[in-house]
């Protein structure tokens, strides 16, 4: 009872980062709050998981282990969290805002009457007073996160509705493990009175997964293009830069919308968050829904030809200069100087 | 189900107050974007079983109307206009419930929607709705495969790749930005449909045009009212959301000092050479 929960996802035998990212939060949040922190494990062969949910502060291991749910499907998974959730009454639960937990997260909170708060940005625990009703509350969870194409920064709380249900994307949270391991204590979930048939009606007939061949979360130098670059082309020198400085390409929502490059490299509020040493941003403007992904760059040098563009504002070097100038002089100098 | 939504995709200069905070009342209204990929979605589903109708549920002011109006210039035979005070404030739980409400009146075969909207980009509302009405759902759909008696094939995305499910109807079916583009506005739709009006909005037309919509039922844009879908009052607006925002901050752009480069050689070699010298590159 009143613990706190980290639904974990495991695809291809691997937990997903975001997961033990949530588990390191959960860990923080479940000390503040003295409880346990319990991780929720529905697969096939979950079990040999234990001991590293364990390594990142999981007190209790809850499993599901049987085919019926891999791979992921809605209904089963629903059923199961759900059922488990009445049986155990956690004060919160956390899911990964993947795909996975973004389909079944509201699902799972609609069947509980308990309110969700998507891809927080912070989750940290304080009190509440209603302004209606005057009623005071000890320790809710702050659910803190970007709205309004992330213009506005909300806090939102669950005063009455437990569990409080947030769902964080991969990058936001950090993962640390512990000195010394939780216990990981497994416990086997009665999940076959949870389950109906009806849950098993969606079939899966052909699945495609493909290769991870872009890492920009874990690159500690990222050269970025946004619409300004002009074009799908206009990218070949951005990635040439990151090329030759021995980083990666990322890119804003506005060039990845206008096709210049991939969906996967995009970074920002509905993107990839990160932190690397050196953010190179190439004809962004610094649209907010952008800079909530980078801003904690270590340094950050922008290049646009307007020197009033937003970007500039949290730029440490601002280079007034269109892309095609300003690229090939930092390649040329670059090799010059660098042995 | 669509929805209507500030634009706030594009915050120009314009929409920034001078203390660095957005002017809302400055963005457009426009159609959800991933709305727009559900339309398409539904117009190739009708397109594919021939004997069908694609209507619009929207919940909002009498405003949106415009994009039920849109969506029957590009396809859509009609639509239902959801409004009233007893919904404001609705979180999505609220929100889910009252479309579910609205969605047992109009008892439909297949309910396609946006996978969010980009105001709040929860992604919330599809799944709730689905729980509500007890259907199965798939989200995230790129492409629709196939369609018959009953049943549904989707591609849809995943984290890393695809998948093709299949699913018994009625379903939800969420709609990816990654899926087909909505086709344009027809010329001849727009002719015959620009005069279409919801409830309210006839009420308060000129007695022309009330006239002229009145004889055509095709124009009628359905709208219901709190009381018309049959709800728990405790569950709408307000009341019926177990999410309160406790506070809401304007993001402003903290200045800090950049120091301001030109494009000049000497200007991008001391750069590099500054990078190189902090350990920042190589």
């Amino acid at each position: 009872m009143n613990n706190v929960f980290v639904y974990i996802e495991i695809e291809d035998k691997e937990i997903a980062d975001v997961s033990l990212e949530l588990l390191t939060k959960g860990r923080e949040l479940a000390n503040t709050l003295g409880v346990q922190l319990e991780a929720v494990a529905i697969g096939k062969d979950v079990k040999c998981h234990a001991a590293e949910l364990a390594k990142y502060g999981a007190d209790v291991v809850w499993v599901a282990d049987d085919e019926i749910f891999a791979p992921f499907r809605t209904l089963p998974h629903t059923a199961v969290m759900v059922g488990l959730i009445e049986q155990e009454k956690p004060q919160i639960a956390l899911f990964g805002a993947t795909p996975v937990g973004r389909d079944f997260a509201p699902r799972v909170s609609s069947a509980l009457h308990s309110g969700l708060t998507a891809d927080c940005t912070e989750l940290v625990i304080g009190e509440h007073k209603d302004a209606k009703t005057g009623k005071e509350y000890d320790s809710l969870l702050y659910q803190i996160r970007p709205a309004f194409g992330g213009n506005i920064i909300a806090t939102i709380v669950n005063p009455e509705c437990r569990p409080q249900m947030a769902t964080v994307r991969e990058g936001v949270m950090r993962k640390e493990e512990l000195a010394t391991p939780a216990a990981g204590e497994i416990r086997e979930i009665n999940w076959k009175p949870m389950v109906k048939d009806t849950d098993l009606a969606v079939r899966i007939v052909e699945r495609h997964i493909e290769e991870r061949k872009i890492n920009i979360k874990g690159a500690s130098i990222i050269v970025a293009g946004g619409y300004g670059v002009g074009s799908k082309e206009g990218f070949g020198l951005v990635h040439e830069l990151a090329e030759v400085l021995g980083g990666e390409v990322g890119a804003s929502r506005a060039a990845v919308d206008a096709g210049f490059t991939e969906h996967e490299r995009q970074i920002g509020q509905t993107g990839v968050t990160v932190r690397p040493k050196l953010y190179i941003a190439c004809g962004i403007s610094g649209q907010i829904q952008h800079t909530a992904g980078m801003d904690g760059s270590a340094m950050i040098v922008s290049i646009n030809t307007d020197p009033e563009a937003p970007i500039n504002k949290i730029a440490d070097y601002a280079i007034v200069g269109s892309v095609e100038e300003v690229i090939p002089k930092m390649i040329k100098y670059y090799k010059q100087n660098s042995k | 189900m669509a929805k209507q939504v500030p634009d706030t995709r594009n915050v120009g200069k314009d929409a920034m107050t001078p203390e660095g905070t957005v002017n809302r009342a400055a963005l457009a209204a426009i159609f959800n974007p991933e709305d727009l990929n559900a339309l398409e979605m539904a117009l190739q589903l009708k397109d594919r079983v021939g004997n069908a109708t694609v209507h619009i549920l929207t919940m909002g002011p009498q405003r949106a109307a415009d994009i039920i109006r849109e969506a029957m210039f590009r396809g859509a035979d009609g639509g239902y206009l959801l409004s009233g005070r007893e919904f404001a404030g609705s979180d999505t739980l609220a929100t889910s419930y009252a479309l579910a409400c609205a969605l047992r009146k109009i008892n439909p075969d297949i309910i396609v929607a946006g996978r969010q909207a980009i105001d709040g980009d929860t992604a919330q509302v599809g799944p709730q709705v689905a729980e509500k009405l007890d259907l199965p759902q798939v989200t995230y759909a790129e492409e629709l495969v196939d369609v018959k008696e009953g049943e549904i094939t989707i591609k849809r995305r995943l984290e890393r790749g695809t998948e093709v499910v299949v699913s018994p109807l009625p379903a939800v079916i969420t709609v990816n930005s990654s899926a087909k583009e909505c086709r344009p506005r027809n010329a001849k739709r727009v002719m015959k449909y620009k005069y279409a009006l919801a409830t309210s909005e006839l009420a308060e037309a000129e007695h022309n045009r009330k006239a002229f919509v009145e004889e055509r039922d095709y124009l009628h844009i359905i709208e219901f009212s709190a009381t018309d879908v049959n709800p728990d009052p405790e569950q709408l607006g307000l009341a019926g959301s177990p999410t309160k925002v406790k506070k809401i901050e304007n993001v402003v752009f903290q200045a800090k000092e950049a120091k301001t480069l030109t494009a000049e050689d000497k200007d991008i070699e001391a750069l590099m050479q500054e990078l190189i010298a902090s350990h920042t590159l190589g």
